[in-house]
């Protein structure tokens, strides 16, 4: 052990806070807005404690991973967590977005939410933010599957939090394509568990190695890997399976759709990325011939999440849509099969992470100022009303469209460069630009709208909190950052990635 | 030649950009009375049908037959769907190791420690109690935080929206206010329930048993006396906030006691927690303890579910 | 193939069963069958892990003295414990899932008196036309005014 005891410790710290946080919410007395205030000090606290932990294992040459054992017993026997680089950046950049995401929404929040909800709200949100922590950290398949169901019904349940039936139904619909997805993926677990003996993932990797080498059990390997990679990809709003997400985001309040789309989604797709590279190992998942479907499935994502944006009217469900082609983005990098590409889906999800909640958090901004209507065309010049809220709106459609400087060009320029050495190089490109060209078709009419003045409105003027200023400037500032100077960032994933495997 | 050609398209490119010539035996249905309810609404052809463009007749149709087309598109994929994954999973099933073999991969180390030293390291008669309790207890924890969360979300759907909005409709169910035989039942029965529910928790670590189905012996225990006396007997001693109190605390005394042994043992600290001897009792270290708080929990949140789904309240 | 599954029945009438799950799952209109599918389903998973626990002629996983009084701790005489410890983290998760999704539908049913999802999207669609219309006759009556 060459880390000190303390960053040796904060894996199991952060989740236990959280825990800990989500337990006694309850029994606080609901006054002052207590409850939300907790919530946001316990994550700006993983926020600290993530932050010195990427510190700690940078300073040690970026390679350094430890395992921390929940109890007595070490890997094969008990349960596990397991931190390095890649672990330690997206916890923290799971944290910063969840912190950023409840403060910049939490006048839309107060509007939308009855006060004794929020008590329960704030529950949900820390139990989802423990379990994204977990699914994080965890080393082991099956808490990786019991995280995930505390991850769906605190999400589900987060949509159903807006008193609606819109946002009831969506969230039911919801539950039934997830519940789709834990099946499938629960006797994935069932089978690999058969094959290997094994629920740790790098024991099940040692067995999974031989198996291959020695060519035996190829077939339920195969059929295995492919109900998890369904299973999650429903779970994370894969093109064809991504019906539920519009109707989600759509419906439900703008601190759900933006907790949903930046945080729930990656949970899932970076657990994907665990069975991919730490469970089978790159070389398994190309045998298995796994990469080609998942890369053609990212490609088909990426053009009809955009072609589906564009015919909406509702912006919220346009960003939703939105979310579709992203998801795509990322499955793209998965699919590429190659280190380089496993750490540019990894960007691009932390770009998306603080891309998604800013564009959410915008348009609450937005029309709150248009007076409450989520229609294009009301939205007409509201940026000479809420300009915070107008900035973050073009910061996100540039980064969207991949302009440079911006976030999103970073995440695009990796995801080329890293498939530079691919034979699907051409195909790989040629979405990237198509996709990039369909996003600037629907985010441009947004930006160019917002700008427009209104001549027949009345002027309005309107009060913008402190903390919506705040939030909306960290959002954007990070965008910036990130379109800058990720060149650190990148390096730091990539080698992350290479001893996850 | 050129003519009728010229005719066709002409009379094809009006009908695809509407103003296209009426048919002449078309017949115009009148238009269904509006207060049909909605499954019987027949959607009825627009008189000025012929002059629409493709798009728009695209659209209306789409608006008639769309969702009627998804769903028997939908159900066909899943029909499919459903065929190649059973059959998968059967050629699958046909090449997994045989069934009741000893030599099976699953039959490992993992399993051999838990059997040969699970006695020792847990103090736990019952190696499934040790196993869940304290080799793997970080998925126990898990799953109660789950049970926890289900727990909060049914609460804010069924309990803290509906009191703000009184609209729900009448329950058809009613309770008998005096039924002299259940109560006498319930009067004989419900000690044995308890009593029963408290050796399925006390001897978790000993018997098959423990918190959780020991838990569930208990809220049927509950649910029994709040049918028998009225769920009004019932809240004297169990209101919604004592509810929401006891299944906090005792999560969250759980939650502390494995936090506890999770940070010993990973910075190998000492734990102050003695194994005993395997068989009694009083042995097998935090195992008891957590399996009464895992019971009270789960009674708590079972009899949650009942008062909820039934009474709108707790 | 067929002898491979009659060796392995347990574990194909498993996965038989866990599509008759799923298949509900999918193509049940109403919502309560639909969760009943999702709960044959998850149950169908537990008699497959049953199955792949079970080793023929061993004892169940509670330790046995012999008869000098000793617990006999070896591993060739019980069963694997593994399966049995999944199987009931298994059931507490199908236990949630089901309550949360009931009470969905309870609150689905309440507002549009049905519990078919499809057909509460049409009621829906319907009610918000009929709110359009009832909103731009309103308007028209402004202008005439």
């Amino acid at each position: 052990m060459s880390v000190n005891i303390f960053a040796y410790n904060i894996p199991f710290i952060s989740i236990f806070l959280m825990m800990l946080a989500a337990i006694i919410t309850p029994i606080l007395p609901n006054r002052k807005r207590i409850p939300e205030k907790l919530s946001c000090a316990v994550v700006f606290v993983n926020v600290i404690l993530s932050a010195y932990l990427i510190y700690v294992l940078t300073n040690s040459g970026g390679s350094l991973t430890f395992n921390f054992a929940m109890g007595n017993f070490p890997a094969p026997w008990g349960n596990e967590l397991r931190a390095g680089p890649l672990e330690a950046i997206l916890s923290f950049a799971f944290c910063v977005s969840m912190l950023l995401s409840l403060m910049g929404n939490s006048d839309s929040t107060a509007e939308d939410i009855p006060e004794k909800r929020r008590v329960i709200f704030c529950v949900l949100v820390n139990l989802l933010t423990a379990s994204l922590l977990a699914l994080t950290y965890t080393n082991d398949i099956f808490t990786a599957y019991v995280f995930i169901e505390i991850n769906t019904i605190a999400a589900c349940a987060i949509v159903a939090v807006k008193e609606s039936p819109e946002s009831i139904r969506a969230a039911l619909r919801y539950m039934i394509m997830s519940s789709v997805g834990s099946g499938l993926l629960l006797i994935a677990i069932c089978l690999l568990y058969d094959l290997t003996g094994h629920l740790s993932m790098q024991n099940m990797n040692l067995v999974i190695k031989n198996l291959i080498a020695n060519r035996e059990y190829i077939m339920p390997l195969t059929v295995a890997l492919a109900l998890a990679t369904i299973g999650l990809a429903i779970k994370s709003a894969l093109y064809p399976f991504a019906s539920w997400l519009p109707d989600a985001h759509g419906n439900s309040t703008n601190v759900s759709s933006a907790i949903l789309s930046g945080l729930v989604l990656k949970g899932h797709i970076f657990l994907l990325i665990k069975i991919f590279v730490r469970v089978f190992g790159l070389e398994a998942i190309h045998d298995l011939r796994m990469d080609n479907i998942i890369f053609a499935l990212g490609i088909i994502a990426m053009i009809m999440g955009s072609v589906n944006a564009l015919s909406q009217v509702n912006v919220k469900r346009m960003i939703a849509w939105s979310s579709v082609a992203q998801v795509g983005y990322i499955f793209l990098g998965i699919g590429l099969n190659t280190n380089a590409g496993i750490a540019a889906a990894c960007l691009h999800i932390i770009v998306h992470a603080t891309v998604k909640p800013m564009l959410y958090a915008a348009v609450s901004g937005l029309s709150s100022a248009a007076g409450h209507s989520k229609s294009l065309h009301a939205l007409m010049g509201t940026f000479y009303v809420n300009r915070w809220a107008g900035l973050g709106l073009i910061a996100g459609a540039f980064s969207m469209m991949g302009i440079p400087a911006f976030a999103g060009f970073a995440s695009k320029l990796s995801l080329m460069l890293a498939s530079f050495d691919s034979p699907v190089m051409i195909f790989s490109l040629a979405a990237l630009v198509t996709s990039s060209v369909l996003n600037a078709l629907y985010y441009v009419p947004a930006v160019i709208v917002v700008l427009t003045h209104d001549k027949t409105k009345p002027k309005v003027h309107m009060n913008v909190s402190m903390i919506y200023k705040i939030s909306m400037g960290i959002f954007i500032a990070l965008t910036i950052y990130l379109g800058l100077f990720c060149v650190t960032l990148l390096r730091l994933l990539t080698r992350g990635v290479i001893v996850l495997g | 030649m050129n003519e009728d050609l010229r005719i066709i398209w002409r009379n094809f490119f009006n009908w695809v950009m509407g103003n296209g010539a009426r048919p002449e035996n078309e017949e115009i249905i009148p238009e269904a009375p509006p207060d049909l309810p909605f499954t019987q609404k027949q959607e009825s052809r627009n008189s000025r049908f012929h002059e629409l463009t493709l798009r728009e007749r695209y659209s209306h149709w789409l608006e008639i037959h769309g969702l009627h087309l998804f769903s028997n598109v939908y159900s066909g994929m899943s029909v499919l769907i459903c065929v190649v994954i059973v059959l998968l999973l059967l050629v699958t099933v046909a090449e997994l190791p045989k069934f009741g073999s000893e030599n099976n991969p699953a039959n490992n180390e993992v399993m051999e420690r838990y059997i040969n030293s699970g006695g020792e390291e847990t103090g736990a008669k019952n190696i499934v109690s040790g196993m869940i309790l304290d080799y793997r207890a970080f998925d126990t924890f898990g799953e109660s935080a789950l049970l926890f969360t289900a727990a909060v979300s049914v609460l804010m759907l069924l309990a803290v929206s509906r009191r703000d909005s009184k609209n729900s409709p009448e329950r058809l169910h009613k309770f008998s206010q005096d039924d002299s035989i259940l109560r006498g039942v319930a009067l004989l029965s419900i000690p044995v329930i308890v009593l029963l529910g408290c050796v399925v928790i006390l001897n978790g670590h000993l018997k098959p048993g423990g918190g959780f189905s020991g838990g569930a012996i208990l809220s049927a225990a509950l649910i029994f006396a709040a049918n028998a006396y009225g769920f009004g007997s019932v809240h004297k001693f169990f209101s919604e906030r004592k509810f929401v109190i006891m299944i906090s605390s005792a999560l969250m005394i759980y939650a502390l006691l494995n936090a506890w042994s999770f940070f010993t043992g990973a910075n190998d600290f000492e734990a102050y927690i003695s194994k005993g001897a395997i068989g009694n009792i009083f042995s097998a270290g935090l195992i008891l303890p957590l399996n009464i708080c895992l019971s009270l929990i789960v009674a708590g949140i079972l009899y949650g579910f009942y008062a909820l789904f039934s009474e709108e309240e707790i | 193939m067929f002898a491979k599954l009659v060796v392995n029945h347990y574990e194909a009438a498993a996965v038989i069963i866990f599509g008759i799950g799923l298949s509900n799952l999918l193509l049940q209109r109403n919502l309560i069958k639909k969760i009943i599918g999702l709960n044959i389903m998850n149950t169908s998973v537990y008699l497959f892990l049953a199955a792949k626990g079970y080793i023929s002629g061993r004892a169940a996983p509670l330790l046995i003295q012999d008869a000098a009084g000793n617990w006999i701790n070896d591993a060739s005489v019980y069963v694997n414990p593994v399966p049995s410890g999944l199987v009931l983290t298994g059931i507490v998760v199908s236990l949630s899932v089901t309550a949360f999704a009931l009470a969905l539908t309870l609150r689905l049913y309440e507002s549009y008196a049905t519990l078919n999802i499809d057909e509460a999207l049409l009621k829906m669609t319907r009610e918000q036309e009929a709110l359009e219309e009832n909103l731009l006759q309103e308007s028209d009556e402004d202008v005439l005014l």
